[in-house]
């Protein structure tokens, strides 16, 4: 247990009475520094956590974007269900905790040195870095795929200033009647694995309103993806056969793209024509994680399972969709889930206080496949003496079963989704 | 059902180890578990000039749509051929040239 000292118990009820005056002011941030890279799911919740349970110390979020678009419900704007504004959060609540918030990217890393530079030059020094820069794109993997192709073939697949998403939902908007939609889906590892998924229902529900006779065709570079019966019972119910997926064993993967022609190249070089083209292209951790020499030849960074400190590096704890958190998904919830574990490892020596020996991490993953029509997956871990392990007999995936049956389930799981959303998002930036 | 594809470079040096990838989508039904008609390829087989460079048989464990990929050293320009029999003797081929030098 840890015990309440003096200092801690006034910090605490400083935080809680007076957080919109000047709770900087009450707190003797002096036992050191955390500096956060990266404000999304893993970094500001980090961020905050530490801000409400370590007020001795003194936390920096480093974050380009002025506001944070979120992945998960982005694929609700195409369905027409959200607004961009809708998914879009602001820092204000973190800087009124005390935080400081600051607009600019990190530039590089000095593991030995323990500081960051960011663009503008500026040095912050810190005691323990937590690390959550969220995923880079590899463009060129997909042969003619590049940052001008994703102006065309729009990939939506990071926030960022909420363009990407954007762009596709005016595509579609504009799709012929009759069009076809063709997406392009990665091999795993990636981000959020039911993400494309959920994305073809949501294209499907703004189709079957506004486009009838519009296609789906999806190319997956993989034979087996997340929830798969519950989508694909979902796909025929509610769209018929609006839908084809076409699976790597029946040439699915896509090796090159066309952007001036519209066209989408498989492995075995058939030409598909599409009106409106997806594509997620396969993924590596950030950028800066890479150039800091963390990430191992997957392009992802391996970390110790118990406080998400780099292998390669001390004192920088490395969250988010950037790590290998294997069987973990790369999703929000796991983001937000150990970020509170690592942040508790990375402060434990600055404040004299206990890690956390026996840490769980918890994840679901809601999808909308339409209108009150929600699945989900659970998944419990643990860490173990060979990684991260998933607690036996935990977990699983919403009952299978035909939509009379199910539809009071189906229902409620879209609104435990919502409900979800909106606390998730609490614990991140209010 | 049942398209032969397959991917092959155009050209190589004098050599060069090449990759070669052949899919071929059939349900291969083996109708041990199920009261489907059993529905299954025997074989695949891969010349260059004529020559076997690999043969596979299938049996009921194999899978869905098999793919296979393997590497030739291509020393000179590479005429090829690929056949899948069926167990009821029909065939399916698909041909490929690799120019060499």
């Amino acid at each position: 247990m840890t015990p309440i000292t003096r200092r801690g118990f006034a910090a605490l009820a400083g935080a809680s009475a007076l957080t919109l005056s000047a709770p900087a002011l009450l707190r003797a941030q002096t036992a050191g520094r955390m500096v956060v890279i990266g404000g999304g799911f893993g970094g500001a919740s980090a961020a905050r956590f530490a801000s409400i349970h370590y007020p001795e110390v003194a936390v920096t979020l480093v974050e380009p974007q002025p506001t944070f678009i979120t992945c998960p419900y982005g694929n609700l704007i195409l369905g027409g269900k959200r607004t961009l504004a809708d998914i879009t959060h602001s820092y204000d609540g973190l800087v009124a905790r005390g935080i400081e918030v600051i607009h600019d990217r990190a530039a590089g890393i000095d593991p030995d040195g323990h500081s960051v530079q960011l663009a503008n030059g500026t040095v912050l020094d810190y005691d323990k870095l937590i690390l959550s820069p969220g995923i880079s794109l590899r463009w060129g993997a997909i042969e003619g795929y590049d940052e001008a192709a994703a102006e065309i073939f729009p990939h939506a697949w990071m926030g960022g200033d909420g363009s990407q998403i954007t762009l596709l939902r005016q595509q579609l908007e504009a799709l012929p009647e009759g069009g076809v939609v063709g997406l392009a889906i990665p091999p795993n590892p990636f981000r959020c694995p039911p993400g494309p998924y959920e994305r073809i229902s949501m294209i499907a529900h703004h189709l079957k309103q506004a486009n009838p006779t519009a296609k789906i065709l999806a190319f997956d570079a993989k034979d087996a993806f997340s929830k798969q019966g519950l989508f694909e019972d979902g796909w025929a119910e509610l769209y018929g056969d609006m839908i084809e997926w076409v699976p790597a064993s029946l040439d699915g993967t896509i090796v090159r793209v066309d952007p001036g022609n519209k066209l989408f190249i498989s492995e075995f070089g058939e030409e598909h024509r599409v009106d409106l083209g997806n594509v997620i292209p396969p993924q590596q951790a950030a950028s800066i994680a890479q150039e800091t020499g963390l990430t191992n030849e997957s392009g992802w960074v391996p970390v110790a399972p118990l406080t998400f400190e780099a292998t390669a590096a001390a004192d920088i704890h490395v969250i988010g969709d950037a790590n290998i958190g294997s069987p973990m998904p790369k999703s929000g919830y796991i983001a937000n889930s150990t970020s509170k574990t690592a942040v508790a490892a990375a402060l434990a020596d600055v404040t004299g206080r206990e890690a956390w020996a026996d840490p769980v991490y918890f994840n679901t993953c809601y999808s909308h496949i339409g209108q009150d029509y929600g699945i989900s997956v659970v998944g419990v871990f643990r860490p173990g003496e060979e990684g991260i392990a998933e607690t036996p007999d935990s977990g699983g995936v919403s009952p299978r079963g035909p939509l009379a049956e199910k539809a009071p389930d189906r229902a409620l799981e879209a609104r435990y989704a919502d409900a979800w959303y909106d606390s998730i998002t609490k614990d991140m930036f209010s | 059902m049942s398209t032969p594809r397959i991917r092959l470079p155009e050209t190589a040096a004098p050599g060069d180890v090449i990759e070669i990838r052949t899919l071929i989508d059939h349900e291969m039904i083996t109708a041990v578990s199920s009261s489907a008609p059993r529905d299954m390829l025997s074989r695949f087989e891969a010349t260059m000039n004529g020559e076997t460079v690999i043969a596979v048989d299938y049996a009921n464990g194999s899978a869905a749509n098999p793919t296979l990929t393997f590497f030739v050293r291509a020393e000179a320009p590479g005429d090829f051929v690929f056949t899948w029999t069926h167990e009821d003797g029909t065939t399916f081929t698909a041909e490929g040239t690799v120019e060499v030098g």
